[in-house]
């Protein structure tokens, strides 16, 4: 396959950027959308030119490291992450863009590489259970209905990848913090700070600066684990709870 | 944090009183009488309980105060908005929005810009191409002649931005409040869409059937 590969480039966090034009021959559609880049890059080191930043880890499409917008949807064109994406989902001849992330929140590192660590600080901020240590209870001690386990292991699929707040028109975080709450809120080990995880954690999705959910749905429909979009709508339930109870 | 329950809250206000609103447009199929009457009985609501208007002061108060704090909420989202994302991209492909969740912000102020126009001239009967007058059918009628399709194009425009604006409010709505849940959420699509729909065709029929002569 033959493609043109137009990749936003950009030196530093203050450096303006730019998109820059490459071509790539003898693409092989058996490629990762990844592998195809590696092979850019090993062109790009031979001919003395800086390589293409961009993040990855695992490729097996577990870890949440890889992400960005591809031809404008946020891991291309399949349900997938970047690194399951493959060159076959693309014809020879054609030109693909490719852009870091866009928010305010994640700010670009160097070419795609952006700076999730607003993540982590919402997570930080309440996404967690305090438990004591100790021995281990017996696995049947804490019977829980299948239905809320199912949905807890759904919610608890993110991998915080971030393609929800590239999606959204609003660079809203909603659907990455919805699906933390919404993970610890349906377990019983989950519920002594149910009422102050979502207060928490959405006070710090707001200082990070992501704009506010308008239920518009682009980040479920990218999203590369199928977090459902009624999770937000559960956070918003728990947040309304919450502020009744004047919490917050 | 509290911006979009307030948004939420008021917009269920605001959509009541449409539904509201539309019914007693309805009224005007049922003559003169019947729409005048309907009009002078919404002053003595209440009474005597109530003074004099006393029920429309009340409804004008929340009214007023509601579409004050949907405007506000909407304006500090916007802007918050705006600044999460400063850097555009270059290629933005839409994977499943519906138009009128990407037409909200737009809609919301030509419907402001609308309901300012349509206060000063069906209610308070500032701007009367059709002439002034104390019967609100008569304004009704008189300002929606054939020679003023002008006013019944914006109307029309309008009208629709209303229902393009409910029929994501009513969902988005309903979300900020958390009644979407997954096993809910095409009932409240449709829903969502009934409203919007019933909303638009109930609110254009009035001006429509003055304009092509079927009331007068």
């Amino acid at each position: 396959m033959n493609i043109t590969l137009r990749v936003w480039r950009q030196k530093g966090r203050d450096d303006e950027g730019r998109m820059v034009t490459y071509k790539l021959t003898d693409v092989s559609p058996d490629m990762s959308f990844l592998e195809m880049l590696d092979v850019l890059n090993e062109k790009l080191t031979l001919e003395n030119e800086d390589p293409v930043a961009f993040d990855h880890d695992c490729r097996e499409g577990i870890c949440g490291a890889c992400g960005v917008v591809i031809d404008g949807e946020a891991h291309g064109p399949e349900r997938t992450t970047t690194c399951q994406l493959h060159m076959r989902s693309f014809k020879d001849g054609d030109t693909i863009t490719v852009e870091p992330w866009r928010a305010t929140a994640f700010p670009v590192v160097k070419d795609l590489v952006v700076d999730r660590g607003a993540f982590d600080r919402i997570i930080q901020a309440g996404g967690f259970i305090s438990a004591p240590t100790g021995t281990a209870p017996d696995a049947h001690a804490n019977p829980i209905p299948k239905p809320d386990a199912d949905r807890a292991f759904d919610a608890a699929t993110c991998i915080g990848c971030g393609a929800c707040v590239a999606a959204c028109p609003n660079a809203s975080s909603m659907l990455f913090t919805a699906a933390k709450v919404t993970h610890l809120g349906m377990l019983p080990q989950g519920q002594p700070e149910r009422a102050s995880r979502v207060v928490k954690m959405i006070n710090q999705q707001d200082e990070e600066d992501f704009g506010g959910c308008t239920n518009i749905g682009e980040c479920a429909a990218v999203c590369p684990k199928g977090i459902p979009l009624d999770t937000i709508s559960q956070l918003n339930r728990d947040l309304l709870g919450s502020l009744s109870k004047g919490i917050g | 944090m509290a911006l979009k329950s307030a948004m939420a809250v008021t917009g269920v206000i605001l959509v009541l009183y449409l539904i509201a609103h539309m019914y007693g447009n309805l009224k005007v199929f049922s003559g003169q009488e019947a729409f005048d009457g309907y009009a002078h009985g919404l002053r003595e609501l209440g009474y005597p309980l109530l003074p004099e208007s006393g029920f429309l002061w009340i409804a004008r108060i929340v009214l007023l105060a509601s579409v004050l704090i949907h405007i506000y909420s909407a304006v500090v989202l916007t802007l918050r908005a705006r600044k999460a994302r400063t850097d555009r991209y270059q290629v933005k492909k839409r994977v499943q929005r519906t138009y009128a969740s990407y037409t909200m912000r737009y809609g919301g102020i030509l419907i402001a810009l609308f309901v300012i126009f349509h206060i000063l001239h069906l209610t308070v009967n500032v701007i009367a191409p059709g002439g002034k007058s104390d019967s609100p059918y008569e304004r009704l009628v008189g300002g929606f002649q054939p020679e003023f399709w002008y006013v019944t194009l914006f109307y029309l425009a309008s009208v629709i931005a209303v229902g393009f604006h409910l029929r994501h409010g009513v969902w988005s709505g309903m979300a900020t409040l958390g009644f979407n849940k997954a096993s809910r959420q095409g009932k409240i699509n449709t829903v969502a869409m009934a409203i919007a729909v019933v909303v638009t065709v109930g609110f254009l029929l009035p001006p429509l059937a003055v304009t092509f002569g079927l009331v007068s």
